[in-house]
Parts: C-alpha cells; structure tokens; sequence
C-alpha cells in the first residue's frame, strides 16, 4: 500500500508538478479542442493557431490568479 | 537534415537536459556529502538501470502500439505542463514575485533534511540517502527521456538528441566530481527560462498537431509546418515578455520584492 501511495505520488509530482492550474488549464484547452476537432472535423490552417491561442489564454489566466493571491 | 537544424536539436537538448542534470547531481551530492556516499550513489545508479528499464518497455510500447499523432499529443501535452510550470517561475522571477533559484540554498535544504531524518538501514544501504537519490535521479532522468523523445523526433533525429542529452550529462558529471560541490554557478535561472520556452513551444506545436488523433489519425497541421514553430517561440516570448512587466500590477502590494535584474539581463 505505502509503495502503491509513493507509486502515484512520483507520478502526481512528475506530471502535475508544483501548480495543478497549469496542468488543469492544458487539459481543459486540449480537452476541447479535441471534442470540437471531433465532432466538426475542423481541418483548416486557422484551427492549430487558435488551439495555441487559447493554450495561451489558459496559461495568462492561471499566472493571473496566481499572483492575485500573493 | 540542414546543419543549422543540427546545431538547433544539439543546443536544445543539451541546454534543457543540462539543466535537469544539474539538479539531480545537487540532490546526490547533498545525500553524499552528509550522510553516505556509497547507498547516494547506489540510489542514482539503479535509477539510471530503472530509467533504461522504463525508456525501453515504454519506447516498445508507444511506438508499436499508439498512432504517431496520439504519441504526439500525450508527450507534447506533458512537455508542454512541464514547460509553462518552468516558465510561470521564471517570469515571476523575473517580476521579483520570486526568489530567484538558488542551486546552494537548494543543496542546504536537501542537506539539512538529510541530517534529522532517521537513521533506517537496508539492504547494507542508508535506506533515506538511498532513496532520495534514486527518486531524485529518475524523476530528472524521465524529464531528459521525454526531451529527447520530442526534440529528436520532431527532427527525425532521436540518435542525435540522445547524444546531446548524454553529453550533457557527462558535462554534469565531470564537473560536479571536479567541484564536488553544487553547481552554483551555473547561470540556472536564464537557463530555465530558455528551457521553459523551448519546451512550451515545442509542446504547443507537437500537443497541437496531435488533436488530429480525434479527427482522422492524420496530424492537425499548422500554416507553414515546422516553420510555424519558431512562430510558436516567438509568441511564448513576447507573451513572457510583457507578463514579467504586467504581473507585479497584478499583485498585491506586499507581494512585489525589489526587482532583480532580468534573467535576459543575466545572461549577457
């Protein structure tokens, strides 16, 4: 059990790292840009610069809320 | 593959993995010096044996069973986490909402941690230095694989990453058993800055590409392919750029220390 704890532990620190925000706001973003380019079938030049686009905002928006809290 | 995309996929592998290495060689050096240099370096030499271990039985198993755009996405969905963790410190450092990372005052943690944990003995080993080791080697150990994995595949060169990453680390190795102290002088700041960008470019563009695992199996393609990426690069930076000056605004006024020199400025 403990080895099973520590297991998902390195696990958490190697893929969360110090702010599950970061982590979570990717996600979010890929997460639904993949059931948009799903179930549009989006296939134009404009779609993988928005997905940036909106990586970008994720990552503005979860260092913002950061640094509101210091 | 064109020399300056050569010198490009040695600099970036060998500047982001030299990073890694240096923090685990402060770990095993903080374990060594203070409490038992026989069961640190154990730790950090079953980590590698582990760490070959897992890049095999995993390499097998993404390559032979996952489509290329779905091993694009996991891995540049995980640099790109790994990337924006690195480059939110350094632009709050360099916004003086942070202190700056200090390999010295790294190893004293490590070390005064080392001196009141208990004195637990396995195997013949000092079972804390054993594992502290190995834990720290290995986590840094598959940072540096999935580098190596993106950058070299992303230039459809992984030998040649793979030799970056080892020279990097051999680099590391020889100089900290020169020094035999933490390598402090390593300008680590504006490295992990540079490093930050590299690999939130390179895992916007490879995560990106990968969504078309959920249309077709064929890659999400970006206007003008691979030379978007250093469009990618270019954004991140920028972006970097005016949140270092925007962010202390943000903060509450206790929050914003006096603002240290800018990493850039570091760097030159």
């Amino acid at each position: 059990m403990r080895f099973l704890e520590a297991f998902g532990r390195f696990w958490w620190d190697f893929v969360v790292g110090d702010d599950w925000k970061i982590a979570a706001g990717v996600a979010t973003v890929l997460i639904g840009a993949g059931v948009v380019v799903s179930s549009v079938g989006g296939g134009g030049a404009f779609v993988a610069p928005l997905v940036g686009v909106a990586l970008i905002a994720a990552f503005v928006a979860v260092v913002a809320v950061d640094v509101r809290r210091r | 593959m064109g020399s300056s995309a050569t010198w490009g996929l040695v600099t970036a592998t060998f500047t982001s993995s030299f990073v890694e290495f240096v923090e685990a060689l402060t770990i095993v050096l903080a374990m060594g010096l203070t409490r038992s240099w026989r069961s640190a370096l154990w730790g950090a030499v079953l980590a590698v044996v582990a760490l070959a271990a897992f890049t095999a039985a995993a390499g097998y198993a993404l390559v032979n069973w996952l489509p290329e755009t779905a091993l694009q996405l996991g891995i540049g969905a995980l640099l790109l986490v790994f990337g924006l963790q690195w480059l939110r410190k350094a632009i709050l450092r360099s916004a003086g909402l942070k202190s700056m990372h200090d390999e010295e005052e790294e190893f004293r943690e490590q070390a005064a941690a080392a001196r009141v944990a208990g004195a637990e003995s396995r195997f013949g080993l000092d079972w804390f230095s054993f594992v502290v080791s190995f834990k720290g080697v290995f986590l840094e150990g598959t940072e540096v694989v999935f580098i190596v994995i993106t950058f070299g595949l992303n230039a459809h060169d992984v030998p040649l990453a793979a030799g970056a990453a080892g020279a990097a680390g051999a680099a590391v190795l020889v100089t900290g058993a020169v020094a035999h102290r933490p390598l402090a002088r390593v300008p680590e700041n504006a490295l992990k800055y540079v490093v930050g960008l590299l690999l939130s470019s390179f895992g916007t563009f490879w995560a990106v590409e990968g969504l078309g695992v959920f249309r077709d199996g064929g890659r999400l393609s970006w206007p003008g392919d691979n030379w978007s990426l250093l469009g990618v690069l270019a954004a991140w930076f920028l972006l970097s750029r005016v949140m270092i000056h925007v962010m202390p605004r943000l903060a509450a006024p206790s929050a914003a220390q006096p603002a240290p020199p800018s990493v850039l400025e570091r760097v030159s």
